[in-house]
């Protein structure tokens, strides 16, 4: 019989204690009620993140957060937006899809925050897409080029920020066809959507038999010599890479090692000069003459006024952290996000911001025009070829604009639109 | 074997150096058992409501772990056999609950009824794993043990990025869950539902599991783990009853890993990592080995962690570079050192702490020691 109570005890205090364990988690969200808009208060706007900050994608992308958070504290020293400052909460899911899943769940249960803002990652972001529309949490920018995020049927929600990979597959081809006519052209891509979205760009340009050799490669194994040594086997002269920092390292590194020399092209994602040469160290000669795109300020460009003021920012608010791509990135997101609080009106809902995105009409730091649309929930809707010439990566050529269907590629000539003085946008 | 043993802890309430049964209670185990599910269910059900959706859902993935470490501290405690593929047998179930859900999606069939049947098939998948493991298992001892385990645990989540046509590599597949019974009411939150389906299914395994233990086949384990000779001698079969072990424990496993599949509504080789074998084994360890309440203590402690490093990072005010190496990898650190302290401190786990505590508690006079 004591043996019975014995365990009865056991049981009855592993619940009781699981229960206060529940009971203790503070609920600091929005206590005033039903009525009221999770993450907002008069003074406080609470949005989340995932972000690699540590695992095979860290390398440069866990400086695109913090990059975010010190404009938002830069915005909140101005006075914040409509009077509320900006809470940014970062989560680290080290670019794994069941972390990501945990996390995300943290901030939209637990934290409550108002948005999902800058979620990084395509195959992570795929996997919390149906968590956030059913919680009907604003799902905004994610930091991806997957087509995904742009089904505004499906997931009404969800916004993309980067160009896709499908328009950047175009681009990177069309400069194969025009510039390097005649060459052999290979593919290595991520083994996800990633990849996958950034070959059917290139194919809808070049044709689809006109990849010699198609690779793919996993974040978890650090090894692409089979890859490359294919490659250099099936006499590539042109290699497309739709590769994440550590991973165009990784080739660069791992074709110099096999004396492979081939002409590189490089994804926006994983094409930023200063990331790729901490990660090669002493090998970092081996970029010279890469082609990459972005479609943001290049950060090495003193004379732009928004490189102007996101180092300024990054002085004040960042402990002046190496300043790149992901940092110019960071802060970019940063700004649509205050602009696209602005839109939505004093009277903050999930509904009004999501309205005030569609609404578009955005201007920023970017040489493209953004796209979205009721219809269009894409990012960015182009980009321009960047090469590193004498350690030094800048542009040349105009920047581009095409569809992710089989449009051609067109050059695109308006001019960027300046910073307003004080580096805070105002309500248009 | 001797590794093993070692960790096994050298008091045992459920075996005596005797050999005879301890327990000379009348009346049935089995309605013993189902009182105390049933008790635990309602509790369950009491949390459920009173706790909110994000509490729901880790109380869910607790249930969900605790499948696993139940299986594997029989396995490791009660049969002697150490297993560090368990995350794969975990992979195994929660890849066949992907592919059977989806199967079901795109048939464009709808039920309550296709759940548990994907979960069936889970356990069904993971038993015949289990099975081809545990017999090669069965022929090991000690660190060769350990490496055939350690190689499946690496292998399992490696193919799902080699045969990408079918697993989608690294990003893994979707697992399409239909939203609670429209009987509960339209606004029934999702969280406590999945706490429900997780709970009730893990309390099924754990009656099972817990019978199992209590009759003649948990007798033949832990006479396997002692002794092999000894058992060979009294007439049993020591290969078989290892593979049974090795089997029942896959099953749990397995559905541990579709229940995971089912709450995180996806599936993906980073998930069931090596890194997650060696936790569940250190959870079971810490909780205290051989013991199903030990395996709930780990199964608490295995979501609980990195709850805890996140809570205690955004405490400290550390530079965003330090914050961002802590972050991933202080509940390794922590584990480890965990694991460690509880070693030298209680060899049988919180849950040997607790019974001594207990003891101590109802005052009652160590007469049962021999």
């Amino acid at each position: 019989m004591h043996r019975k109570a014995h365990r009865g005890l056991a049981i009855a205090s592993t619940l009781a204690l699981l229960i206060t364990a529940a009971g203790c988690s503070g609920d600091d969200g929005p206590g005033s009620g039903g009525a009221s808009v999770p993450g907002v208060t008069d003074t406080e706007i609470v949005v989340g993140t995932h972000m690699p900050l540590t695992g095979p994608a860290s390398a440069g992308y866990s400086k695109i957060a913090p990059a975010t958070k010190a404009y938002f504290d830069y915005v909140n020293a101005n006075g914040g937006v409509h009077g509320r400052k900006i809470t940014y909460k970062i989560m680290d899911d080290g670019y794994n899809p069941a972390n990501t899943q945990q996390v995300v769940r943290q901030l939209v249960l637990q934290d409550k925050v108002f948005a999902v803002l800058n979620g990084l990652g395509t195959p992570t972001h795929t996997g919390v897409l149906d968590f956030l529309k059913t919680n009907r949490v604003p799902d905004l920018f994610v930091a991806s080029g997957s087509r995904s995020w742009d089904q505004p049927d499906k997931y009404p929600g969800t916004f993309g920020f980067n160009p896709d990979y499908t328009v950047e597959g175009k681009i990177l081809a069309n400069y194969a066809k025009v510039n390097l006519a005649g060459q052999k052209v290979c593919f290595l891509g991520q083994d996800d959507d990633f990849g996958r979205d950034s070959l059917a760009g290139v194919e809808k340009v070049l044709g689809a038999g006109a990849v010699a050799a198609k690779q793919t490669y996993v974040t978890s194994n650090t090894n692409v010599a089979p890859q490359i040594g294919a490659f250099k086997a099936a006499g590539c002269q042109v290699v497309v890479l739709a590769t994440v920092p550590g991973f165009t390292a990784l080739s660069v590194g791992t074709a110099a090692r096999l004396g492979f020399k081939p002409q590189w092209l490089v994804s926006n994602v994983g094409a930023d000069h200063p990331t790729l040469a901490k990660q090669l160290g002493a090998a970092a000669p081996l970029l010279e003459g890469m082609v990459g795109t972005n479609y943001l300020p290049m950060q090495n460009d003193t004379a732009n006024p928004w490189i102007q003021l996101f180092t300024k920012v990054n002085k004040e608010h960042n402990g002046d952290a190496p300043f790149d791509g992901n940092t110019v990135y960071g802060m970019s997101v940063g700004y649509l996000f205050v602009q696209t609080l602005l839109a939505a009106g004093k009277d903050l809902t999930r509904e009004k911001v999501l309205d005030a995105v569609q609404k578009g009409g955005f201007q920023g730091p970017g040489l493209v025009p953004l796209r979205f649309s009721a219809t269009d929930h894409s990012g960015y809707g182009g980009q321009r070829l960047s090469r590193v010439t004498g350690g030094v990566q800048s542009y040349f050529g105009p920047a581009y604009e095409t569809d992710e269907a089989d449009g051609s590629v067109n050059e695109y000539t308006a001019t960027p639109a300046a910073p307003p003085a004080n580096g805070v946008p105002t309500a248009s | 074997m001797s590794a093993t043993r070692a960790a096994v802890p050298p008091r045992h309430r459920l075996d005596h150096p005797g050999g005879r049964p301890v327990d000379r209670r009348r009346g049935s185990t089995l309605l013993r058992h189902l009182a105390v599910v049933l008790a635990a269910g309602l509790l369950l059900v009491a949390v459920s409501y009173a706790v909110e959706p994000f509490r729901n859902f880790q109380l869910a993935t607790v249930a969900a772990y605790l499948c696993a470490t139940a299986g594997l501290t029989v396995l490791t405690g009660l049969n002697g056999q150490l297993s560090l593929g368990h995350g794969a047998l975990m992979a195994t179930g929660a890849y066949t609950v992907a592919l059977c859900q989806t199967a079901f999606a795109d048939r464009g069939m709808t039920g309550g009824w296709l759940l548990p049947l994907s979960l069936g098939a889970a356990i069904v998948s993971t038993v015949a794993v289990g099975a081809v493991v545990g017999v090669a298992a069965a022929r090991l001892r000690g660190p060769y043990l350990a490496g055939v385990t350690l190689a499946v645990a690496v292998v399992v989540p490696a193919l799902a990025v080699t045969f990408d046509g079918v697993f989608n590599g690294e990003q893994g597949l979707s697992v399409p869950v239909e939203p609670p019974p429209l009987s509960l009411g339209p606004y029934f939150p999702y969280e406590r539902w999945q706490l429900w389906v997780t709970g009730a299914a893990t309390l099924l395994a754990l009656l099972l599991l817990a019978n199992l233990i209590r009759s003649r086949y948990g007798r033949t384990f832990r006479a396997v783990r002692d002794d092999e000779v000894a058992a060979r001698l009294a007439g049993i079969h020591v290969a078989r009853t290892q593979v049974l072990a090795f089997v029942v424990s896959a099953a749990t496993a397995g559905l541990g890993g579709a229940l995971l599949a089912v709450l995180a509504q996806s599936v993906s080789p980073g998930a069931f990592s090596l890194t997650l074998s060696l936790f569940l084994l250190m959870a079971v360890v810490i909780g205290g080995l051989g013991r199903l309440t030990g395996a709930l203590w780990g199964a608490v402690l295995l979501v609980a962690l990195p709850d805890l490093t996140h809570s205690l990072t955004d405490t400290l005010t550390l530079s965003p570079a330090v914050a961002q190496r802590l972050e991933g990898n202080l509940p390794l650190a922590i584990f480890g050192l965990t694991l460690i302290v509880v070693m030298i401190a209680a060899p049988g786990g919180v849950q040997g702490l607790l019974s001594r505590l207990g003891r101590a508690l109802l005052a009652r006079r160590p007469t049962r020691r021999s």
